[in-house]
């Protein structure tokens, strides 16, 4: 406790600079990480936005509001923008402003790059977006741009895309590098590895996969790029190359990347859980153990995305029984979740709620997950609206109410003031039914054979989709009460205390509510042995 | 510090080594299909000659695909022919540029079921060579091949498949960046 | 009371879509072969396995919930591990997914299968629409929707097979082994029908092979799975199983007109039945670019109202409905469409949209499609 004062003392450091140039300078750890997590947000809305025009695009069987084109633009760039702009940000966001003050550090080791990281990210999307504006229109070959639809079929601006990509890229290995560095180095004395807090560890491990493949999609972008411009055939069969390739190399980042999305997810949702049950975590090495196989084994799944592709059955079998094993630590993780609740004293404040739907829903996402690794059973399920269900259940209902059941948890910490409780129930109650009228009936609709990413369907779809549209319009707006939530929170909030929550556990909560510009600048001293978050 | 410069240097290599590991991923992927079959990827010209011929009658089937935009003539003697394992065949393939300007072009082979091309022995062909023709000039190139005598049982028929692309552009291209 | 009244809501929401409609619109199909059947059955079985697990972490999680709220004078308890059970349930997951992997595995042994066919059919995905080649037969054509652009547009009533239809449907015989040989001309596509439980990709460059053995003569329809460019949603399949007489008829008919249209480029034309024709091939192949009154989509789809090539060059014409345009999205026709078709669609361009009076209003006839095709030869 001692840690918060001496922090307070130190008169060396100035509070934040005045105006517009406190953020573009700023190499504090927590402005970076406001600056993150309100990004993030801002690309909710837009990619949303788009998600918004598909649904309305999907109301009714026929041509609604957009042409084919548009529409592919659409599913293309709501796929970008949620996975790189909103889902993998947020997390960065929550990293930046966590990890120093929940293992005790000052800042993050690496405070001008950490600057540098987020600043790139606006850019990278300010070209993206722009293409929309230019002649051919914005990419249009979906978020997994398989070759040759994303090279020799492309439209012009594909070069900007690759360019994005490259930038978005960058930013994510700095900030990797950042989250590395400082948890291996800044650790208050006597917070061993074995006694971090579970954000802390998820993130580490997250850090790890985004430095192992975020190269690796650098470089399949690179290909593409040579493909298009200096007459390589990486990915042109004509040429020598193979398309099919492209997709290996796509998928071997993009699986450890969908864990990307999600291991830091597991890190939050183990600390509320534990604070509402009033209960320390239950199995701590076992979870820790879990992140890191899944987060081993997914760089030898990734050929589960391509069952159709034409594989020898011995690749089809190997890649089912490795995918069907993730089934194993993921599973160890609900249980967990479960046994820390049970025999507990609950209390069911908004984060709590969107922790526990978080655990809910995402067990439907990971046993859907479970029946696609099915191989024989996936050459019917592939490319549907069942893997459209699947992935959604995992990433809107997973990841993002993860986010928004972190803001709730720690904004009382980071601005000092409460934000209004029922308001975020009903925002809880809204989002949880929408998402899952949005997301459930999408199962149905896949099974009975809707391929994904069309523009129009069948007749005997019809009634579904509708549901489905009204579900996704009732989320979209159900979010912008999360917006007015959080600006109500800021602006006219109750004062919070430093605790905040009655069972909340770990460093961040040994500091005030805000807590001061620079944190921790002693390191607090754990030797004596306090428990990990 | 030090410790987190060395942190950084070597997170650092790492990247640089992810990076270039993706682009090995290419030739680690060509030797992998190669022993998988994955794909059906095949080989160049390889030379094969069998003592025992004749134990098992194969049906192959040939295609013949034109990539989009590739307006040449392009087909095989037939379509279909019955061989036996071990045996020496013989097929031949007709091109014919009929454009007006001069082209290069490439057919791409590939076998199926995957499994099969490691034992689709050809002993002289045209694969992944760049066959260069001036405006309505026809070339026939013959196609030698083997069918190994260990094809796995559970295979009775395979199909060669070639797809012609025009390669013009890209050879103009690379010959504009040398 | 007031959670076990949202328990009650949400078990609506869940349980609502399946009273909504018939279980068979909702599941997938059980196919109509053997494969597709056993995949349909181990479909089931794991669907099923993931009910009751879903079932039981979600069950125990509402009564965690409601018995362990926070009450007045009640601790928590502050354990937190326990090996063995940690150790019991891990090995409990594996003993599942072993369950569910046998029955997985002798599915997939089954569904790869390189027996050889009775009848080879050599399928070709294009930007947008299939092309079906019979390799012992030596018939090809190509497969389009059928749905009108009225449809799509909402101004035509949708039928029942709306977006499922096509000019041409592949036919197959009923109780043979056929064999696909699956590859593209452009991009990626994928073939797919739910009823044989044949899922392909089709990939330029390479070849891919499935099959199947249908009992039942019927009409089969499927889409293409995977991302292709701006049509994908508009490339169906349809797969008519027939009799083994139907189906030699229907060869003998491809055949019969492949020798008619040899015929037909000797034959006098009128500029009304070429016009009549021309007016059909050209609202099948041209009006998803050049648009109904051929104003096209400027800049990427050239107009041909008004087109000075159409009005007055028919050399050029000809050339570019034969040879494609180079780094545009028009390709050659020469493939796909007939002598017959070629020569009346461009008489209807030239004739069309007021064409007629601006140019020379030249009409061009089969035979000079085929003296080009012989030119270049």
């Amino acid at each position: 406790m001692s840690a918060v004062i001496e922090g307070h003392q130190d008169d060396h450091h100035h509070g934040p600079a005045k105006g517009i140039t406190r953020w573009l300078y700023t190499t504090n750890h927590k402005d970076i990480g406001s600056l993150y997590l309100w990004f993030s947000f801002i690309m909710l809305f837009i990619g949303g936005a788009m998600a918004m025009v598909i649904r309305a695009e999907l109301f009714e069987p026929g041509s609604q509001i957009v042409s084919p084109e548009f529409y592919n633009q659409m599913v293309t760039n709501h796929g970008l923008i949620m996975v790189f702009g909103v889902i993998m940000p947020a997390f960065v966001g929550l990293a930046n402003w966590l990890i120093p003050m929940q293992i005790g550090a000052p800042d993050m080791a690496l405070p001008r790059l950490n600057n540098l990281s987020f600043w790139i990210l606006p850019a990278a999307f300010g070209v993206l977006l722009a293409t929309f504006f230019m002649e051919g229109g914005a990419p249009n070959f979906g978020w997994t741009f398989y070759a040759p639809l994303s090279t020799e079929y492309a439209p012009p601006t594909v070069t900007y895309f690759i360019f994005a990509v490259h930038i978005m890229g960058a930013s994510s290995i700095m900030g990797s590098i950042n989250v590395i560095t400082t948890i291996l180095n800044m650790r208050a004395p006597g917070m061993t590895l074995m006694k971090m807090p579970l954000f802390v560890w998820s993130w580490l491990i997250t850090a790890y996969l985004l430095i192992a493949v975020m190269p690796v999609l650098a470089g399949a972008v690179t290909m593409m790029l040579m493909d298009i411009h200096f007459g390589t055939s990486f990915f042109k069969a004509g040429g020598g190359g193979d398309p099919v390739l492209f997709q290996h190399i796509f998928w071997f980042f993009g699986h450890p990347e969908v864990y990307i999305m999600i291991l830091p997810a597991f890190g939050i949702v183990s600390h509320i859980i534990e604070t509402f049950s009033r209960k320390p975590i239950f199995g701590y090495d076992s979870m820790v153990y879990a992140i890191a196989s899944i987060a081993l084994l997914s760089f030898v799944v990734w050929a589960h995305h391509m069952f159709t592709v034409g594989m020898p059955i011995a690749g089809e079998l190997f890649f089912m029984y490795s995918t069907m094993l993730i089934a194993i630590p993921t599973g160890v993780k609900v249980f967990n979740w479960l046994s820390t609740m049970f025999k507990g004293s609950l209390t069911f404040e908004t984060p709590m709620l969107f922790a526990i739907a978080f655990v809910a829903l995402f067990t439907i996402g990971g046993l859907s997950g479970l029946m696609l690794a099915i191989a024989p059973a996936d050459f019917q399920y592939h490319d549907t609206y069942f893997v459209v269900a699947h992935f959604h259940y995992v990433l809107v209902p997973g990841a993002l109410f993860s986010i928004i059941a972190a803001v709730y948890y720690w904004l009382p910490k980071w601005t000092g003031y409460m934000y209004d409780e029922f308001m975020g129930k009903t925002h809880f109650w809204l989002s949880f039914v929408s998402v899952n009228l949005t997301f459930f009936p999408m199962h149905f609709v896949g099974l009975a054979g809707m391929p994904r990413r069309i523009p129009d369907y069948a007749m005997q779809f019809a009634d579904y989709n509708m549901i489905v549209s009204v579900g996704a319009f009732l989320f979209g707006l159900s979010q912008l009460l999360f917006l007015y939530v959080v600006l109500k929170a800021i602006f006219y909030g109750k004062k919070a205390t430093g605790q905040v929550w009655e069972g909340a556990q770990g460093l961040e909560w040994t500091l005030d509510s805000p807590p001061a510009y620079h944190t921790f600048e002693t390191p607090p001293n754990l030797e004596a042995g306090e428990a990990k978050g | 510090m030090s410790s987190i410069k060395k942190s950084v240097s070597k997170l650092f290599l790492a990247t640089v080594g992810m990076f270039l590991f993706g682009f090995a991923l290419v030739p680690i992927y060509d030797v992998f299909c190669e022993i998988t079959g994955l794909n059906g990827k095949v080989t160049g010209p390889t030379f094969s000659e069998y003592e025992d011929i004749g134990n098992r009658e194969i049906k192959i089937t040939f295609t013949t695909t034109n990539n989009n935009g590739m307006p040449w003539f392009f087909d095989s003697d037939r379509s279909q022919m019955k061989v036996k394992t071990g045996e020496q065949n013989l097929m031949s393939y007709v091109f014919t540029n009929t454009t007006d300007k001069p082209m290069i072009a490439q057919a791409i082979p590939s076998v199926s079921p995957g499994k099969g091309a490691q034992y689709f022995h050809k002993t002289e062909c045209f694969c992944f060579e760049q066959q260069y023709l001036e405006p309505g000039e026809s070339i026939s190139i013959p196609l030698k091949f083997v069918i190994d005598p260990d094809l796995p049982a559970d295979i009775s028929s395979l199909a060669l498949g070639y797809t012609l692309f025009d390669i013009t552009k890209d050879q103009m291209t690379k010959q504009a960046s040398n | 009371m007031y959670l076990k009244k949202l328990i009650l809501c949400l078990t609506a929401l869940f349980l609502a879509p399946l009273s909504f409609s018939a279980w068979d619109d909702i599941n997938m199909t059980p196919g109509v072969n053997a494969i597709a059947q056993e995949i349909f059955g181990l479909h089931m079985t794991i669907f099923w396995i993931c009910v009751v697990i879903g079932a039981l972490v979600l069950g125990f999680m509402v009564f965690l919930i409601i018995k362990y709220r926070k009450k007045e004078g009640v601790e928590p308890a502050d354990f937190d591990d326990n090996p063995k059970l940690e150790l019991t349930w891990t090995i409990l997951f594996a003993v599942i997914l072993v369950g569910m992997a046998i029955p997985a595995t002798t599915t997939m042994i089954k569904a790869y299968d390189d027996e050889e066919g009775d009848i080879n059919i050599l399928i070709t995905g294009h930007q947008w629409k299939w092309q079906y080649e019979y390799m012992e037969d030596e018939v090809s054509f190509f497969s389009n929707l059928l749905t009108s652009l009225d449809a799509r547009n909402n101004i035509a009533p949708k039928t029942e097979n709306y977006l499922l239809e096509v000019d041409e449907p592949l036919v197959i015989p009923v109780n043979k082994r056929v064999r696909f040989l699956i590859t593209a001309n452009d991009v990626i596509h994928s073939w797919w029908v739910p009823d044989f439980a044949v899922k392909q990709d089709a990939i330029p460059g390479f070849i891919n092979t499935a099959w199947t053995y249908v009992d039942e003569p019927g009409v089969y329809r499927g889409q293409c799975t995977e991302l292709c460019g701006v049509y994908h949603g508009y490339m169906p399949i349809v797969v008519k199983a027939v009799s083994d007489s139907e189906y030699k008829d229907f060869i003998q008919g491809k055949r019969d007109l492949k020798a008619q249209q040899a015929l037909l480029t000797e034959k006098l034309w009128e500029t009304d039945e070429l016009f009549a024709i021309g007016e059909e091939v050209y609202l099948k192949n041209c009006v998803a670019c050049h648009q109904v009154n051929g104003t096209g989509i400027p800049p990427v789809f050239p107009a041909l109202a008004g087109s000075e090539i159409v009005m007055n060059d028919k050399g050029r014409q000809v050339e570019i409905l034969m040879e494609g345009v180079q780094g545009a999205a028009m390709q050659s026709y020469a493939e796909q469409l007939t002598e017959v078709e070629i020569a009346a669609v461009i008489t209807y361009t030239r004739k069309a949209w007021g064409n007629d009076a601006g140019g020379d209003g030249e009409i061009v006839v089969p035979k000079e499609i085929l003296d080009y095709k012989n030119n270049k030869l």
